[in-house]
């Protein structure tokens, strides 16, 4: 099909068809990732700014080397080193970087609707790299592409979501991506980061780890996010592995072909066993392989025009 | 429906690949050298029927590849990002003789897209082209080795190649 949208601002707003266009796209890519010459001249001549108000080191990279692969020229711009310090708003900054004629602006900000905001002030593409607590489209979707690799499908798969789901952009976004593809979604945690009210959103709320992992064909873990949560919403590390953590025990009563995923950065022996974590059942790498390949498709959609997909 | 006019039917596009079959053997002398990279989503499908052919004419088998060039075409970002396909070239290309399979051959900018991506897979001793179709209005010095038909076509006419669609003959049609 032909992609028609400009910016990738979340996954609410994509249909299933855009979303197997990303995964399908991708699938190309990541075959270029395996050659002996890994970069592409689809996005020559065009700049991409990396624009991030929040730390990362994954998305940020993996943006900057998709960029790269596409032959497309990168700057990164971080909160640190800018003008933000020095009290320039958000919109001016952008429109600094247009004037530099970005092309793309891939932001990461810790206020939800921030890349929205952008879209409507500047001419640039706009990706989502992270909002708030809002989503994290590109995460949904490489976990998306890695769970159609393994099981082929997504329909009809039970994935399970277990962690800090209230303060999770990549949990908002996967649920978006993943019942829009037809899986069945349970959520699972501590009830004070895993409301009921996540029901509305499609999905299967519970607070027992055992029964929701049961029969899952995907768990997928999330970190507890220290830095989004303004008081401790349970009372300890230790408490939260012990009644939700992945460990030999709770994994050897899953379904053998079960697999794990994690958005990184994984915190060792609190969510996740260490030993689980580099298991064979775990995806926790190709999700970073794949996220590349995704970020590839997404600029590479992002830069057609408007004129019809035909081939004269 | 745009009026259509068949100009080859199946009989004739089996015929016009059996011809071009025989011309590349009769180019290139030792087969062995030579393999065939289709270009999606058509020329793939007859870069197979034409690796097939080759085979039994040189008693070899001949590697086929598919050969996606959407990310090296000159016309992205003034037109909807175009449908990509997995590129699957299971051969190095380095020192031999590679025919670049397309079905029609229009402006020559898919095939100068084709020879970039083909750059990044090694160096070819050389690269020759076959074409079911060609329909003319170059707009690059590009020309084709071996050629099913020429159609002489208007600018705002479509030429399809149909294959191997399922309940359906393969057939070549001009859309007026």
């Amino acid at each position: 099909m032909s992609w028609t949208k400009k910016h990738l601002l979340d996954i609410e707003s994509l249909t299933v068809e855009e979303i197997v266009t990303v995964l399908d796209t991708a699938k190309a890519f990541k075959a270029v990732g395996e050659r002996a010459i890994k970069k592409v001249p689809a996005l020559r001549g065009k700049t991409v700014v990396n624009l991030f108000i929040e730390p990362s080191t994954r998305t940020r990279i993996s943006f900057e080397l998709a960029a790269q692969r596409l032959t497309a020229d990168i700057v990164n711009f971080s909160a640190d080193a800018s003008s933000f310090k020095k009290g320039e708003t958000l919109k001016d900054t952008a429109r600094n970087l247009e004037a530099l004629n970005a092309d793309f602006i891939v932001i990461r900000h810790s206020a939800s609707g921030a890349p929205h905001f952008l879209s409507r002030v500047v001419n640039a593409s706009i990706i989502n790299a992270g909002d708030g607590a809002h989503e994290h489209p590109t995460q949904a979707l490489l976990d998306a592409f890695t769970i159609r690799e393994h099981k082929e499908k997504i329909a009809g798969l039970n994935v399970t979501i277990l962690g800090d789901i209230l303060y999770s952009r990549v949990a908002r976004s996967n649920i978006w991506a993943l019942t829009k593809l037809g899986a069945k979604v349970t959520l699972c945690g501590p009830s004070t980061l895993v409301p009921k009210t996540f029901e509305q959103m499609g999905c299967r709320v519970t607070h027992n780890v055992d029964e929701a992992i049961r029969e899952a064909d995907i768990i997928h873990l999330l970190r507890i996010q220290h830095e989004r949560q303004r008081k401790t919403m349970f009372p300890g590390i230790g408490e939260y592995t012990a009644l939700f953590g992945l460990n030999k025990a709770r994994l050897a009563k899953t379904k053998p072909d079960a697999l794990i995923m994690h958005p990184g950065p994984i915190n060792r022996g609190v969510e996740i066993d260490s030993e689980i974590a580099d298991c064979a059942r775990s995806l926790i790498l190709e999700q970073v392989t794949n996220g590349l390949a995704v970020r590839m498709a997404v600029l590479f959609l992002l830069n057609g025009g408007k004129g019809p997909q035909e081939v004269a | 429906m745009p009026e259509a006019t068949v100009i080859l039917n199946a009989a004739a596009i089996a015929r016009a690949l059996t011809r071009i079959a025989h011309e590349i053997a009769e180019r290139n002398e030792s087969g062995a050298e030579v393999v065939l990279a289709g270009i999606p989503l058509v020329g793939d499908a007859l870069a197979f029927r034409l690796g097939k052919i080759l085979s039994e004419i040189w008693k070899l088998p001949v590697p086929v590849g598919v050969l996606d060039v959407s990310m090296h075409r000159d016309d992205l970002g003034r037109r909807a990002a175009p449908q990509v396909h997995p590129t699957v070239m299971p051969f190095d290309v380095t020192g031999r003789t590679v025919v670049l399979v397309d079905d029609v051959l229009f402006t020559g900018r898919t095939t100068r897209a084709a020879m970039d991506a083909l750059n990044d897979f090694g160096r070819p001793k050389n690269i020759q082209l076959a074409v079911l179709i060609d329909r003319g209005h170059r707009e690059l010095p590009v020309r084709a080795d071996f050629v099913g038909k020429n159609v002489p076509t208007t600018l705002t006419e479509k030429v399809r190649v149909r294959l191997d669609i399922p309940g359906q003959p393969d057939e070549v049609v001009l859309e007026k």
